[in-house]
């Protein structure tokens, strides 16, 4: 047991975090969030030549053959500096499920052109009403039709699906256990979005399906049986989302207890009240619990060791400790947090989102009683 | 970073749980909250001494094992799982042996590492007074010098072990002149010793596991002075960190956890929506908890003191088996307020104990409002008021 980063790690996180801390400062975040696209072409090159894209992808197809913990460190820093753009969803979303049970000619295919910054991908899963993150909720159809499927009908929250040149589609093909997944040609007429305005100003789409043609040959893994596939893509993203969430609150805290250092109130630093004390030292527990749980997810995922159980821990903990630790950070901020002057909104609604994406605590917990028999 | 335990840790956990299946098996005790505060059993004691499980992690020569944090926290964690009776031997182990190593003389450490190791020489830790609780360094016991001795006059409160301790570990104010944290040493006291009187104290849940402690002119040799004279609150600092550092806090009334999740299966309360999501949270909360445990002996196993991790630690624990005290009370209903002994009582009466005990828990060995400004000023380097 060692609770510590490697020397490797540290320096892609010290790498990553200079990189960031210069070419994503909160203002271009707030560009990207008024832009269309909500990301830039540039920064996403210069992300893929530092090899960030291919970090957790094998040699063979251009990666840096490194695990999914490496990339917790990075999406750690991503979630700190509130990266805007599609790298959760072509690489958490997109890459890592190709790897997992995408053919070897699809592989060949997408993966060292996502690796290279060339293509970006993404999965189209949620569907309108309760959001019930698992396969079996799936309505949206995919008939077959001349040799081939016609998928029919609407996606939810898809995250950058306006600019993506793939998506993953979760759709059904049988009434009854019958779930495939789809690798669609996003940019096929017969589909249509409409960008949501959602709370942290990311890119979340209605997607709408007009009987799109998808070859049979683009079925990624097995007809019918993506149950466990899908399983597994959303335990992943919600330990992913986790790690974003670290970053994010992590910095959160750093900024009130910069605040409360310098702030001053009746002649003396803010940070010299008992109270204030007392509400920092319960964001930082709260931020290490998010911290170790989220870690010991990832490692178990990077293992290869079934988490079920510790990812829905982390989740369900990620998403109610992050709300808690960004409420004291608004209280302890006082009134120029509640501005958009201040940096600290790019957090807060950054922490709703992400409590969220992939199910929040109530959708966990009830996993957790699952896996404890009760 | 690496969340497993290597083979031999494994074989070691799994060596300890057959100890302790077996110890059940044979009917040697029962399992109860706060095993290690109230479960006195000194014939359990030698078994473990046997075992060489006190002083594991200490050097060999003074009869500890040589193991590593790791082996320790892997040890207490089944003691606090199979709620084992290690009362007698616990504080010595963790923290009296931490402090002699730390700090005593080579004489201490030959005097009484050893005999803690074979579960001999059982410790109680006498610090507070009736004036001096959170703000320890107000403490009021003087030891004065008098030729080779101290002689000690003062009253102690909340001490450990009492009522069969063999030596007391305790503090008192060596140089009234100096600034009061610069002023206190810390001795071990044979409990013996003339001149020193105890009455017990009945704890909110009828238990006599703490005492009062008179000291009426009581000589102790000066060789019995643990590290240097006057800076004992800079030591006990340093090993109230080590009291704070295990899974205590987290595991204290794991006994209860384990026995109302059965209960709640058996009764099939655990359908109802509202009493599964809460089981489910206290499941949740205790894995948070047992990882900023875990974090504090990986701290340890690269060699660094404990220092603000522990109290992150203890304080998020102490409130967590509130928590569960209060969940598994209000499972129980009506039920739950029925007294260990009682008529029809459930659990054993864990819950009712460990519900009226949990109200110390975020009190002993630093408050969690203690613990939190320890946090604030060591941990993120607010300032000070």
């Amino acid at each position: 047991m060692r609770l510590t980063l490697t020397e490797e790690q540290e320096m892609l996180k010290k790498t990553a975090r200079d990189f960031l801390a210069d070419k994503c400062p909160k203002k271009f975040v707030k560009q990207m969030e008024e832009s269309e696209t909500g990301y830039s072409t540039d920064l996403w090159q210069e992300m893929a030549e530092l090899g960030w894209m291919g970090l957790a992808f094998p040699e063979k197809y251009g990666g840096g053959d490194m695990n999914f913990l490496d990339l917790a460190v990075l999406l750690e820093e991503m979630g700190r500096a509130c990266l805007p753009g599609p790298f959760f969803s072509t690489v958490v979303l997109g890459g890592l499920p190709i790897l997992d049970v995408g053919s070897e000619e699809q592989k060949q295919e997408y993966l060292p052109k996502l690796i290279r910054g060339e293509k970006i991908l993404t999965l189209a899963l949620s569907e309108p009403g309760y959001q019930n993150y698992d396969a079996s909720s799936v309505t949206v159809e995919a008939i077959p039709a001349d040799g081939n499927y016609a998928i029919k009908g609407t996606k939810l929250f898809v995250p950058d699906a306006h600019i993506a040149d793939y998506l993953l589609c979760v759709a059904r093909t049988k009434p009854k256990n019958g779930i495939t997944i789809f690798l669609a040609d996003a940019k096929n007429p017969k589909i249509n979005y409409t960008i949501l305005k959602s709370i942290a100003g990311d890119k979340l789409c209605e997607v709408v399906f007009d009987q799109m043609p998808v070859p049979r040959a683009n079925i990624l893994g097995q007809l019918n049986q993506a149950g466990d596939a899908v399983q597994k893509i959303i335990e992943r993203a919600a330990v992913a989302k986790c790690c974003e969430m670290v970053g994010n609150i992590q910095r959160a805290l750093e900024m009130t207890v910069d605040y409360a250092k310098e702030r001053k109130q009746f002649d003396r630093p803010i940070g010299s009240f008992q109270i204030i004390q007392h509400y920092c030292a319960d964001m930082a527990t709260d931020v290490d619990g998010v911290r170790f749980s989220t870690y010991q997810a990832a490692w178990m995922l990077s293992e290869g060791l079934p988490c079920t159980k510790e990812a829905a821990i982390a989740k369900a903990w990620a998403g109610e400790a992050s709300q808690r630790v960004i409420a004291l950070a608004h209280q302890i901020h006082g009134a120029i947090g509640v501005t958009m002057e201040h940096d600290l909104h790019f957090h807060t609604r950054r922490a709703k989102a992400g409590e969220l994406a992939f199910g929040d605590a109530n959708f966990y917990r009830e996993i957790v009683a699952q896996e404890m028999g009760l | 970073m690496d969340f497993s335990f290597t083979e031999e840790q494994e074989k070691f956990r799994e060596e300890v749980r057959q100890f302790l299946e077996e110890e059940l098996r044979q009917g040697l005790w029962e399992p109860i909250c706060d095993s290690w505060i109230q479960g006195f059993n000194p014939e359990f004691t030698k078994r473990v001494a046997q075992k060489g499980w006190i002083g594991l992690t200490w050097p060999k020569e003074y009869g500890g094992q040589g193991r590593s944090a790791i082996d320790r926290l892997i040890l207490t964690e089944e003691m606090l799982r199979y709620g084992a009776p290690a009362a007698c031997h616990w504080f010595a182990d963790r923290q009296v042996g931490a402090a002699i190593l730390s700090f005593g003389t080579e004489e201490l450490k030959r005097e009484f590492l050893p005999k803690i190791a074979k579960g001999e020489a059982y410790f109680g830790v006498s610090m507070s007074e009736p004036g001096a609780g959170s703000d320890l360094a107000s403490l009021q016991t003087r030891a004065v010098e008098d030729g080779d001795y101290y002689v000690i006059n003062g009253q102690k409160t909340w001490t450990s072990c009492a009522y069969l301790a063999h030596y007391f570990y305790m503090v008192a104010r060596t140089d009234p002149e100096a600034a009061k944290h610069r002023g206190i040493s810390e001795f071990i006291v044979d409990a013996k010793a003339p001149g020193l009187s105890r009455i017990p104290m009945i704890d909110i849940t009828g238990t006599e596991a703490w005492s009062d402690l008179f000291f009426d002119n009581v000589r102790v040799h000066k060789k019995y002075l643990i590290g240097e004279k006057n800076r004992g609150f800079y030591q006990i600092l340093h090993q109230l960190d080590y009291e704070r550092s295990g899974m205590e806090r987290i595991m204290g009334n794991y006994a209860l956890f384990e026995a109302i999740i059965k209960f709640s299966k058996k009764s099939k309360l655990s359908q109802e929506p509202v009493i599964r999501n809460k089981l489910a949270q206290l499941q949740i909360e205790f894995e948070i908890g047992r990882l900023l445990g875990y974090r504090v002996a990986s701290v340890m196993e690269e060699g660094r003191a404990p220092n603000w991790e522990s109290a992150m630690s203890k304080a998020y624990s102490t409130d967590f088996e509130k928590r569960l005290a209060s969940v598994a009370m209000e499972i129980l209903g009506p039920y739950g307020q029925l007294m260990p002994g009682s008529k029809l009582v459930p659990l054993r009466g864990l819950a009712s104990h460990s519900y009226l005990g949990s109200k110390g828990y975020s009190l002993q060995g630093g408050t969690t409002e203690i613990l939190k400004n320890i946090l604030a000023a060591r941990g993120l380097g607010l300032p000070s008021s």
